[in-house]
Order: C-alpha cells, then structure tokens, then sequence
C-alpha cells in the first residue's frame, strides 16, 4: 500500500494538471502572443466596413504575413471603425501605404492586406494609414450586381 | 395445439419476467443511489478514503487519457483539414477540433474510457468483496459497508471525471494543433484566432464540463450498483464486470444524445 504523502501528492497533480487543463481551456491560447515576443510598431488605419475582420487576424503584404490586428474600436467621430495593427519591427512601408481587406479563399477568414506605396519617408509608431479600402460585403455586391443588370435593358 | 399454445404462455411469462425484474432493479438502483448519498456525509469526513479513490480511479486513468485525447486530436486535425480545405476554409480546422472535442468527443470519449478502465476495476473490486463475503464482514462489526467502500468510490469517480474529460478535450486540441500548425502548415494565428472566436466559454466550455459531472455520475453509480449487486461468485464477478461496461457505454450514449439536444440547439 502507497504511503499517505505518495497519494496525496498523486491526487494533487491529477487535481493540478485537470485545472491547468479548464485554464487552457478558458484561455484556448494561453501563451500565444502576437509574433512571438517581436520587437513591433503599431499602425492604425480608418475602414468605413471592416466586415468580419477579427482580433489577431493577420496582416499580409504581398501574401507574407508582417504583422497582426491588435484592436478594433469604433470612432464615434468620423463613424469609422479603427484599426490597430502590430506590424513587425523588421518590416518598414512608406507613409503612402494603403490597406485593404481581403478574404482568404471564398469563405475563409479576412485579413488585412498592405500595398507598399512610392514614400520616402517610412511609416512609423503610432501613424495612420489614410488610403483603405473596406470589406467587400456579399449582399451589398450581389444587390449592385442585381441592380445593374436591370438596369442594362433600358440602356439600350 | 397445446404445444403452440404452451409456446406462446411460456414466451409472455418470459417477457414479464424480464419485465419485472428491470423494474426491480430500476427500483433497487435508485433505493441503493439514495443510501449512497445518506451516507455520503461519512466519506466528506473521513476525506482520506475519497482521496485513496482518486488515486486508483482518476491518477491511474491520467495516461490512457493523455495518450487517447492526442491521438483523437490528431486525427480530427488530419480529417478536418482534409475536408476544409476543399472549400478554401483550412483556417477553420482549429474551430472544427475545439468545438468537436469540447461538446462532444472530450466528455463521450473520456468518460467510455473511464467506464472501461476504473468502472470496471470498481466492480470488480466490490464484487471480489461481496464474494468473500468483506462487506458482510464489515456488516457485521457495525461498519456501514455502504459507506466505508461504496460512497468513497463513487464520489473518487464523479470528482475525477470532470477533470479527465478536461485534460482530454485540452490533450486533444493540442494534437490537433500539433497536426495541422507544425506538420502541414497552417497558419498558427488563423488556427488560434478562428478558434477564439468561435468558442464561448460559458457556453461551449462550461456545457461539457457539464456533461463530463453527469457521465461521472453515472458510470461510477453503475459500477459501484454492478458490484454490489453481482452474484457472489467468480462468474457472478466477472459477468457484472461485463454489465458495467456494456451499460455505462450506452448510457454516456443515450445520456449524451439527450443532453446535446438540450444544450446544442443552435441559438
């Protein structure tokens, strides 16, 4: 027979790894954090639709990923949402830059996509990028669609 | 003619006597659940023998769990990849592994394992004891054979299933994670993030920790009814052993069955 102590401390990992177990659970991540301790900058950007953007999706430039979505707030003053990038420290872009939202795939997730533009001078901490475009949105494409097709008829 | 009709009483009088006898011991489970938790209070305090029965139900079962919940997560990370890439959605297999695992498979999966690796131990143990005639033994020196060996092995199983089902959901998404970030190549933001947000806490979490206590409950009931109730034989022993696993399998079953459709409606 196992001593008292032996079983107590048995019990007790088993208690130990089965909370650690929910805490993982609770957190789904725990450890994860933006691009594994880089050394970033911060980038914001004004998007009149961010569609289904989500925290911590990625930011791409040229299909690399540079950087991640930090947060998402809503500007009660322009009614725009605002977007909080971290990009990489290692990656620079010129303050011309224009962001975008794009979708991976037909129903994949969306991520922010960066176009470098002709600048000399670099987009630094804290900077807003001013040229964006928003998130396609389906129905608003399928009613322009729809809405041009019934219009084509009468034009001619 | 009166063979036939010999045939058909002698079939009727079998079907009332099954008939009768699952209602008895329907009867009798639920007298012996009452007892159990009348003289619970003694197992609360003398704690040591519920933490005994944490050992040999919950720290003895910590391996098949570990081991079962990868390879479950790998799996399921190597066929929802399979499948999700086919319509462009490869990032979504995180979200596909967490939710499978949470509602579903972590409490089912664990708690069959469990039934198969302490219920049955806990019958055996019980029905061994009934057999040479332990708990009448215990009986007779005044100690409430109810509450020194039953009470403390059931609530051993309730309180570690919880946990178990919980190290295997985690194990699992951790395999499927190993599968599909490192191996094949998905994008471990994407993996994560999707799955963030698509799982609720309150929601997904909480119902199968939930569900892990009911199966708990119900297979440590099962098998701590199956041992008491056995013949006290060799063949009575090994034949309850054989109930408890076969019952407590169709019972997490069913019992997941029913509980899903009260909790999983889709909002």
């Amino acid at each position: 027979m196992m001593s008292r102590t032996a079983l107590d401390l048995w019990v007790g990992i088993l208690v130990a790894i089965g909370f650690a177990a929910l805490v993982f659970l609770a957190m789904k991540v725990g450890n994860f954090s933006g691009l594994d301790g880089r050394e970033t900058y911060r980038i914001e950007a004004p998007f009149d639709n961010i569609g289904g953007l989500k925290v911590r999706a990625p930011v791409k430039s040229a299909g690399v990923l540079v950087g991640r979505v930090q947060s998402i707030r809503f500007d009660t003053e322009t009614y725009r949402a605002v977007v909080q990038m971290e990009i990489d420290k290692r990656f620079e872009f010129p303050a011309d830059t224009s962001a975008s939202i794009l979708t991976s795939g037909l129903l994949g997730e969306q991520y922010i996509g960066l176009d470098a533009g002709a600048d000399i001078e670099p987009l630094k901490d804290g900077d807003r990028v001013l040229i964006t475009q928003s998130a396609v949105v389906l129905e608003k494409l399928i009613g322009q669609f729809l809405f041009d097709k019934a219009a084509e008829p009468a034009a001619q | 003619m009166n063979a036939f009709f010999g045939g058909i009483v002698g079939g009727l009088r079998h079907i009332g006597k099954l008939t009768i006898d699952g209602v008895w011991r329907l009867g009798f489970i639920t007298r012996f659940l009452f007892a159990l938790l009348l003289a619970s209070g003694q197992s609360v305090r003398r704690i040591h023998l519920t933490i005994r029965e944490l050992y040999f139900s919950g720290v003895l079962s910590l391996l098949i769990i570990i081991v079962s919940g990868l390879f479950v997560g790998l799996v399921l990370g190597l066929q929802g990849y399979d499948i999700l890439q086919r319509y462009g959605s490869a990032d979504a297999v995180g979200v596909m592994v967490a939710l499978s695992l949470l509602r579903e498979l972590g409490p089912v999966i664990a708690a069959l394992l469990f039934a198969s690796r302490a219920g049955s131990a806990i019958t055996a143990e019980i029905g061994l004891m009934k057999a040479t005639e332990q708990l009448k033994a215990m009986d007779m020196m005044a100690v409430n054979p109810i509450a020194r060996v039953v009470a403390p092995r059931f609530w051993g199983g309730v309180l570690s299933m919880p946990l178990l089902a919980a190290l295997f959901s985690a194990m699992g998404i951790f395999g499927g994670w190993l599968i599909t970030v490192v191996v094949i190549g998905v994008d471990d933001g994407a993996f994560w993030s999707q799955m963030q947000a698509a799982v609720e806490f309150e929601y997904d979490v909480m119902n199968g920790v939930i569900k892990s206590f009911v199966f708990g409950a119900v297979v440590s009931l099962i098998a701590v009814f199956e041992g008491y109730d056995c013949e006290p034989t060799a063949e009575g022993v090994s034949r309850a052993i054989t109930r408890t696993v076969v019952t407590s399998a169709l019972a997490i079953l069913a019992l997941d069955f029913v509980l899903t459709s009260f909790m999983f409606r889709g909002q």
